[in-house]
């Protein structure tokens, strides 16, 4: 492991959904803001700081995890992957994605980010959940505008319809980063 | 028109998906932008002795630290709708009156900085003496927040309509009760955003914040920076993450942050933090409601009597003291009662200021009136369902003018009441519950029949001034809603208005409307609503709060595509060789009616008059841009005798519920929940269901979950999520929702609001509920176990003795 000094800013290289990027950094700074602020990934959402809402949720090699509870240099080498990753280069969504679209589960979209980040390490792992399942990994994210049905609904379709979930499985990768 | 049954496809959604959405804090700023950090008060109510910044400003990378003295020398006090002596800045001066108070502002390179620095900052603080609760605040002998008021219950006006006293002098009983609505926000996940510059050469503001209006607080925020409406430029990011009313509030902190880029003269950026969000950005206001009815011994209501004090906290910034007035001529709710004296009392306590949260003053009354509709029954021995029916406004009063002087523009209470209860649904409860009680099971059912305003009039909290002071200040009416349809060169159609987003799908809807109107699809349509106060339309009535987009700017979208319309049907009658009253706008075509082979594409007649205005009918100006300005006159100013229309339409929405207690947690568990809805005609069946499930979810919070807590020192005691209680997917329970529509006539679209219903009508449904499964009066909300556990202890207690 490589030694930082507090005071002095580092430079920490990673992959970011397939590219690898480097910038400077405090150790002190949250892999959120070095997302966000330093790499411009934007589509990465702070709601608490604290680790409860989950919005800021994002997949450093493969796991969900809490942006907002991780420092920048904890991610130095890692893969991470974040909301901009889902959707083809074309825009087409996929399979998650376009569930939350059909089902209206989303209405101010600020806490969606981190809920599809959630779920897109859960159903890699779980392909076929039951509802429980499902609630049990949403009860992790905070959404003011839905009251979670129709979260919960689009989930259940994205599970039992999509593919790419199983593909995610069976590869652990994305399909854009082949 | 176009109520949507099938599966939509919001236009917002795809970019919100894929990590696209523009919000405040995703902008880019300018090159040499600073962060500012707010220091705040950790005393509930303390004189500032003295501030020490000079660490602070020696720290690298600090270029300010701002006190209260510095924005008193730079700015104005805020205005307020009260007139009182009391003053208010976007920092304390001399004194802090609530924890979370901002007392100092450091700007530095970078926010880590900036909070790094803070802790250099000396503040020395002389300690008083708090008041939190807010009966007890209006004693004489307390500590006063704003001494030079000479009280903390700053605002009390009476009023009488109908013959109240008579009324109780004949009637068969009296039932009184009180009721005490909690404090708790909303909690948007993103928090308060700007971004404030200034330009010295021509002493202009330019900020970005995630405001949602109303832009009354325009001219506000303008005078505080002591600057005339143009130079104050502000501008709504496209996408906002929820308000609920909160992001209101935010204006105080344009404010300062505009004066930290004046003294600094580089652009200034905050983003506030959840937990700053949750100890200081906003708060509904609690109410302590004592409510009495003159009832015959059938249940019929004769009168009542409301004397309603409202704790706004330390100050009562405007538009405040809106919740205790945005429902005052729709008191009497969904009955029909032709006497009732109102006392409305506004007293500051050292909390946290309260403003705008969805409801808006709907919960608070509700939960007053819809507690004593249950305890009629309780009383008198009767069904709660029946005592509601028997007070319903008949349909065949519609319109029907309310006594405090709402008029209610239609509707059918009793019919969407019967569907409800219809069904089997009613059956249902009252088997599950006699099940559950054969058990030993605490299982009850509540009932809830509220009426739901949209659109507020903007004169409505001028009812709070006497007549007199109202005709010395001029009336104030009505409410503006505007939309713009645009033509781009090739012909394509872009929308602007007037409202702010935060998630209510108003691309969606106004594409709808605008394309329903002009023969296109609403993927032709592209609509743009960052709102832009140097650009845009916008009249002291925009943004997006009170529910008024469906009564109002939708109806202003409508108007002004059917002004595009009628122009480009006189452009196309001169290209097609007939009359205008021959052309029709269809499948993206402009044709004759009586020959539809007779065509042109929409986009050819669309650009005309870009390319070639010499083809224009004699006289038209070019139709380019057609801006349309909806003010339905039925929004008087108040009355005379103070009755006052507070909204434009109102909607009627009945719940009820069955509710278990369990017996080892205290735990209140919502078994069943039917919502009926009248909101007129539904602009597009999915996003209306969105929005009453999201606002049900809110009320389902309020009523069991979340409330902002002091302590009697005034210390603050829920200050993350780990305290302040939001419900997660494992505590909402499932609704169903039921739809009956009885139009408006009084908009073109006849559609009312309908999204903020369930905050109103569901912690008082609940409350019944508990009621009933406990056989109890007292319910205080929200009904966590430990209360639920206190009541229970009580009722035990006064049992034995």
């Amino acid at each position: 492991m490589r030694a930082v000094k507090g005071d002095q800013k580092t430079r920490i290289a990673l992959t970011l959904n397939g590219r690898k990027l480097a910038a400077e950094a405090e150790p002190r700074l949250l892999l959120s803001d070095f997302l966000r602020h330093g790499l411009g990934a934007t589509g990465t959402h702070v709601g608490c700081e604290h680790g409860v809402c989950g919005a800021c949720t994002v997949l450093v090699d493969g796991v969900a995890v809490r942006s907002c509870l991780t420092l920048a240099v904890q991610a130095e080498g890692r893969e991470v992957r974040t909301v901009e990753s889902l959707a083809a280069p074309d825009g087409a969504l996929n399979p998650l994605q376009a569930a939350f679209r059909d089902h209206h589960a989303l209405q101010c979209g600020f806490c969606t980010p981190g809920i599809l980040m959630s779920f897109t390490d859960f159903l890699s792992r779980t392909p076929h959940p039951s509802e429980a399942q499902i609630r049990e990994v949403l009860s992790g994210h905070l959404c003011r505008c839905t009251g979670y049905a129709n979260i919960v609904a689009a989930i259940k379709e994205a599970a039992s319809s999509s593919p790419a979930s199983r593909s995610d499985a069976e590869e652990g990768d994305h399909p854009e980063r082949a | 028109m176009m109520a949507q049954q099938t599966k939509i496809r919001r236009k917002e959604d795809a970019s919100l998906l894929s990590g696209r959405g523009r919000y405040a804090d995703d902008l880019p700023v300018p090159v040499g932008t600073l962060y500012a950090h707010v220091i705040r008060s950790p005393h509930a109510h303390a004189d500032i002795v003295r501030i020490d910044a000079r660490r602070a400003l020696a720290h690298d990378g600090v270029w300010t630290v701002l006190t209260g003295e510095d924005v008193r020398k730079l700015s104005d006090p805020f205005l307020a709708a009260v007139k009182t002596p009391v003053q208010q800045w976007s920092l304390a001066v001399e004194r802090v009156r609530y924890v979370g108070e901002p007392v100092a502002l450091v700007v530095a390179e970078s926010r880590y900085v900036a909070e790094d620095a803070a802790e250099l900052v000396q503040i020395e603080y002389a300690p008083l003496p708090a008041v939190i609760d807010p009966v007890a605040a209006c004693a004489k002998s307390v500590p006063l927040l704003h001494p030079q008021a000479g009280t903390n219950e700053v605002s009390v006006r009476e009023f009488r309509y109908g013959d109240t006293n008579a009324a109780f002098s004949r009637a068969d009983r009296r039932i009184a009760m009180t009721t005490t609505f909690p404090r708790l926000s909303f909690t948007p996940i993103e928090c308060y955003v700007v971004v404030a510059q200034h330009n010295a050469a021509e002493n202009g503001y330019d900020v970005t914040a995630n405001f949602q209006g109303p832009f009354s607080m325009h001219p506000v925020m303008a005078r505080a920076l002591r600057v005339p409406g143009p130079k104050l430029r502000l501008r709504i990011p496209p996408d906002s993450g929820g308000s609920f009313g909160i992001k209101l509030s935010v204006f105080p902190y344009i404010v300062l942050m505009a004066l930290a880029a004046r003294v600094t003269g580089r652009p200034v950026k905050w983003v506030e933090d959840r937990i700053e969000h949750l100890v200081a950005a906003s708060s509904g206001p609690n109410r302590v409601t004592q409510i009495e009815t003159a009832v015959t011994n059938d249940g019929r209501v004769l009168a009542l009597r409301l004397d309603q004090l409202e704790d706004y906290g330390a100050f009562l910034r405007a538009p405040m003291p809106g919740p205790l007035y945005r429902m005052h001529g729709a008191v009497t709710g969904a009955y029909d009662i032709a006497n009732v004296d109102v006392i409305n009392r506004v007293v500051l306590t050292n909390k946290m200021p309260a403003s705008l949260i969805r409801g808006f003053g709907g919960p608070q009354l509700y939960l007053a009136l819809e507690r004593l509709m249950h305890q009629i029954a309780v009383e008198l021995d009767l069904d709660p369902l029946e005592v509601i029916r028997r007070n319903l406004v008949a349909a065949q009063k519609f319109p029907y003018r309310a006594a405090a002087g709402a008029l209610y523009d239609s509707g059918d209470y009793l019919r969407a009441v019967d569907i409800a209860t219809g069904g089997g649904r009613l059956d249902e409860l009252k088997r599950r519950r006699a099940a559950a009680r054969a058990q030993g099971r605490a299982y009850g059912i509540g009932f809830a029949a509220i009426v739901e305003p949209a659109m507020s009039n903007m004169g409505y909290l001028s009812t709070l001034m006497s007549k007199e002071a109202r005709e010395k200040a001029g009336p104030k009416s009505g409410a503006v809603s505007m939309a713009t349809v645009n033509i781009d060169p090739l012909g394509a159609v872009t929308v602007t208005a007037d409202v702010t987003v935060q998630g209510q799908s108003h691309e969606t809807v106004l594409a709808e409307i605008v394309a329903d109107a002009l023969g296109l699809r609403p993927d032709d349509v592209e609509v743009v609503l960052e709102l832009d106060t140097a650009k845009d339309q916008w009249s002291i009535a925009a943004g997006t709060y009170s529910s008024r987009f469906a009564s109002g700017t939708a109806v202003a979208a409508h108007m002004a595509a059917a002004q595009m319309r009628e122009k480009l049907k006189a452009i196309a009658a001169k290209q097609l060789n007939v009359l205008p009253d021959d052309v029709e706008l269809a499948g993206g075509k402009i044709r004759s009616r009586s020959n539809p082979d007779n065509a042109l594409p929409f986009g050819r007649v669309a650009a005309t008059s870009h390319w070639s205005p010499v083809l224009l009918p004699e006289s038209m100006a070019p139709a380019l841009s057609e801006t349309a300005a909806w003010t339905p006159p039925e929004l008087e100013p108040p009355s005379r005798d103070d009755r006052i229309n507070t909204s434009l339409t109102y909607g009627f929405v009945f719940d009820m519920c069955g509710v278990e207690i369990d017996p080892v947690s205290y735990q209140v568990r919502v078994d069943r929940y039917v919502s009926m809805h009248d909101a007129g005609r539904i602009l597009n069946a999915t996003i209306a269901d969105g929005q009453i499930r999201g606002s049900f979810a809110q009320g389902v919070a309020a009523a069991l979950y979340e409330e902002f807590t002091y302590n009697e020192e005034g210390a603050f005691l829920t200050g993350t999520f780990a305290d302040y209680l939001v419900p997660t997917v494992s505590e909402i329970p499932e609704v169903e929702i039921l739809h009956y529509e009885s139009p408006s006539p009084l908009t073109p679209l006849g559609a009312k609001g309908l999204a903020e219903g369930n905050c109103m009508s569901t912690p008082a449904c609940i409350a019944n509920a508990i009621a009933d499964a406990l056989g109890i009066a007292d319910v205080t909300l929200p009904a966590t176990p430990r209360r639920i556990h206190a009541l229970l202890e009580r009722a035990g207690e006064a049992g034995e003795r």
